[in-house]
């Protein structure tokens, strides 16, 4: 009887987290919508959402919403690429910016970017988020080469940041090489926004997120085995090997994705996650995957309000917002790990 | 040869990095039977374990389960037959008992790993068959490692497996945990007739709860058969290399080797009433001779282990007078006595002329004080 009474209390808790995620969500779509620039009113709002001939509809669909809706799903990908890094190698502050993944597919693309650019040659949404690929690959096969060699969590982290570093010099490096024409784009870029992505892009991106987000979702069962450690899941049925490449793929593709269109958003992909099993109570994928995304949409929109309206009309990076209220967490994990003693 | 077992190895070669380590393993075990591996560490029972489970490659040869060839099986439908409690302390993150319990239902949930009603009652009575009821709403981390490991014991439980592997459970646990786990053990393989596979540090456990011992030493399966052929004479002595010390294999007990030199005192003992004094004694590091015991005397085994000196008669045998006479000779050169016997009959009346001897010589002194003392 016992057994009852706990699992309501998950499942209300569950619930409840869910309910508090969504009103966050609606609110602060709002939020972004209203602030800016040109304030907007209530009924404004409204009349731009719904009568596409209303004169506010250009300003909340290609200024307000065309930054909004990538906010939503670039935040959800970060924050679920970093779930799902952190379930790969059992390490609570592995991510896509921690472990150099985000630096990799923004040196990639730069390249490649200036390669297509000084040839006048315009860059596809699908071609940018293709070489953002390769270049997460890339770094994602070093971190893998690393971590046979070192067991110790920490480690693995180091070697991910200095990794990042590397590719961020290099990257420097190139763009200094570009015509003056790019260098403003390929610079604001490099910092991290959600300022130039166009609908066309935001099509795009949500043809690649959206299902990549479905399937990690129907990958719940074998995540919540793969936590209890790798000879267990095995013996629960898992194909290890198949299991493992699928989670490296995901969360290639989630955050190369992301890095293509907003540039290298830090500690999202670290943060997220773990703000979210301390909200739910829980490490279940089954509750945390939709969590993640949930969470890491509101958390991108919540630093983007910020980006865009703390010191306007010049606009902060998403990246240094992102990276004061994601950082304290991180330091927050590490040091209860410390104090509970583990690895 | 072995259509009987239900998991059995056909001439497996185990090794790390392609190295063999044990080649030309047959092992096997049948449904309703424990069979459990002992030797040395290092002599590679948990390699052995792991290959079984296919957590390791082979080497050369096959593992056969329920009649079919490991390899060649799927992830699942092995996961419905055999199921593993191991050494590897498990990540649960914020998981409760009754989850980790839980993940054992893995094998038959859908797609999304959803718990169904009769799943739940799995896990529930799991729970209960390893007393875990009080405690299975607790987090898993912040349990004691003998409740972990009843917590893995009926995660392998929930998983309604034929055969459970367990590579040395009982490590970490004292002895009423060790107890309470092969007793769980022994009612699963009696009630459910499954198979299990064990490797075990403690002998004493493993001549108690086996149904068959298999040895690992020496780079090889050194010897397989029943716990009373395999716990005989100075076979374990042998398996385990042991040099300084004994293990008693009738009783399962071990002893630090005895200390020589001359003897400083005579021991006077008979049945049990020595081996707390001969015990002290060795402590003490005071060498002492012991008498007169017949081999059948349940102070024999650790006065043979432990004394400079041993006076003895054949088992059930009376003491005879030239023994007698020897023994007194000996109780008054070394000139200090201990008598640790109360109680005299027929068998031991010598022993009782011994005692009045010394205590007439006033050569008896009191067992504590003279150990308290140093033994001068």
């Amino acid at each position: 009887m016992k057994q009852g009474t706990g699992e309501r209390h998950t499942a209300r808790r569950t619930a409840l987290g869910f309910a508090l995620l969504a009103l966050a969500l609606i609110a602060l779509i709002f939020c972004n919508i209203i602030a800016g620039s040109t304030k907007l009113t209530v009924s404004e709002v409204f009349d731009g959402l719904f009568r596409p001939q209303s004169e506010f509809s250009a300003i909340v669909l290609h200024v307000r919403m065309v930054r909004i809706v990538p906010a939503i799903l670039l935040g959800g990908a970060l924050a679920l690429s970093g779930f799902l890094l952190q379930t790969f190698f059992a390490n609570p502050i592995a991510g896509p910016f921690t472990l150099g993944i985000s630096s990799g597919a923004k040196l990639v693309l730069s390249v490649t970017m200036i390669a297509f650019l000084s040839r006048g040659v315009a860059v596809g949404s699908v071609m940018l988020i293709a070489a953002s690929f390769v270049g997460a690959m890339l770094s994602m096969g070093f971190v893998l080469a690393i971590s046979y060699k070192v067991r110790r969590m920490s480690m693995l982290i180091i070697c991910g940041v200095m990794i990042g570093y590397i590719c961020s010099a290099v990257t420097e490096f190139v763009i200094r090489f570009a015509d003056d024409s790019n260098i403003v784009k390929l610079h604001d870029w490099a910092m991290g926004s959600f300022a130039s992505i166009k609908w066309e892009n935001v099509a795009v991106m949500a043809a690649v997120v959206i299902p990549a987000m479905i399937a990690a979702f129907f990958l719940s069962k074998p995540i919540g085995a793969y936590q209890l450690g790798e000879v267990y899941a095995e013996n629960m049925g898992v194909n290890i090997r198949l299991f493992r490449i699928a989670l490296i793929l995901l969360s290639g593709v989630l955050s190369a994705c992301v890095t293509a269109f907003a540039g290298p958003i830090s500690f999202v992909g670290v943060a997220v996650p773990h703000l979210m099993r301390r909200l739910f109570r829980t490490a279940k994928p089954i509750v945390i995957i939709p969590a993640c995304i949930l969470g890491g949409a509101v958390f991108c929109l919540f630093c983007d309000l910020i980006a865009r309206t703390a010191f306007a009309p010049n606009e902060l990076s998403i990246s240094s917002v992102t990276a004061v209220f994601g950082a304290p967490v991180v330091i927050f994990v590490m040091l209860r790990r410390q104090k509970e003693g583990a690895r | 040869m072995n259509d009987t077992y239900y998991i059995s190895t056909e001439q497996m070669t185990v090794g790390y990095d392609g190295k063999p380590l044990i080649e030309h393993i047959d092992i096997g075990v049948r449904r309703g039977e424990i069979l459990t591996l002992i030797g040395p560490n290092g002599s590679g029972k948990s390699t052995i374990l792991k290959s079984m489970i296919r957590q390791l490659r082979l080497l050369a040869g096959t593992v056969v389960l329920d009649g079919r060839d490991m390899a060649a099986m799927k992830e699942r439908e092995i996961a419905k037959k055999l199921a593993i409690v191991m050494t590897e302390r498990i990540r649960a993150e914020l998981m409760s008992c009754w989850d980790v319990a839980a993940s054992g239902r893995y094998p038959y949930t859908g797609r999304l790993g959803i718990l169904s009603k009769e799943d739940r009652a799995i896990v529930d009575g799991a729970i209960e068959t390893v007393h875990a009821k009080d405690f299975a709403d607790r987090p898993f981390s912040a349990i004691s490692d003998g409740q972990r490991q009843r917590i893995l014991l009926a995660r392998a439980i929930a998983q309604q497996p034929e055969v459970i592997v367990l590579d040395e459970p009982t490590s970490f646990l004292d002895i009423k945990h060790k107890l309470e786990l092969l007793d769980i053990l022994k009612t699963m393989v009696r009630e459910r007739r499954v198979a299990v596979i064990v490797s075990l540090h403690e002998l004493d456990l493993a001549e108690k709860v086996s149904d068959r011992i298999v040895c690992i030493a020496h780079n090889r399966v050194d010897r397989c058969g029943a716990p009373e052929e395999i716990f005989s004479g100075d076979y374990i002595k042998s398996l385990y290399g042991i040099e300084s010390g004994s293990y008693n294999a009738l009783f399962g007990s071990i002893e630090l080797p005895a200390v020589t030199g001359t003897p400083r005192v005579f021991v006077i003992g008979g049945g049990g009433s020595g081996v707390p004094v001969y015990r002290a004694l060795q402590r003490a590091g005071i060498p002492f001779a012991a008498g007169v015991l017949p081999e059948s005397d349940l102070d024999f085994p650790v006065a043979q282990a432990l004394a400079a000196e041993l006076f003895s008669v054949p088992a059930f045998a009376a003491i005879d007078p030239e023994t007698e006479r020897r023994a007194a000779e000996r109780m008054r050169e070394i000139g200090t006595v201990v008598c640790t016997v109360s109680a005299f009959g027929e068998t031991n009346a010598a022993n009782q002329r011994l005692a009045k001897a010394a205590g007439d010589g006033g050569l008896l002194v009191d067992a504590e004080a003279f150990i308290g003392e140093g033994g001068v």
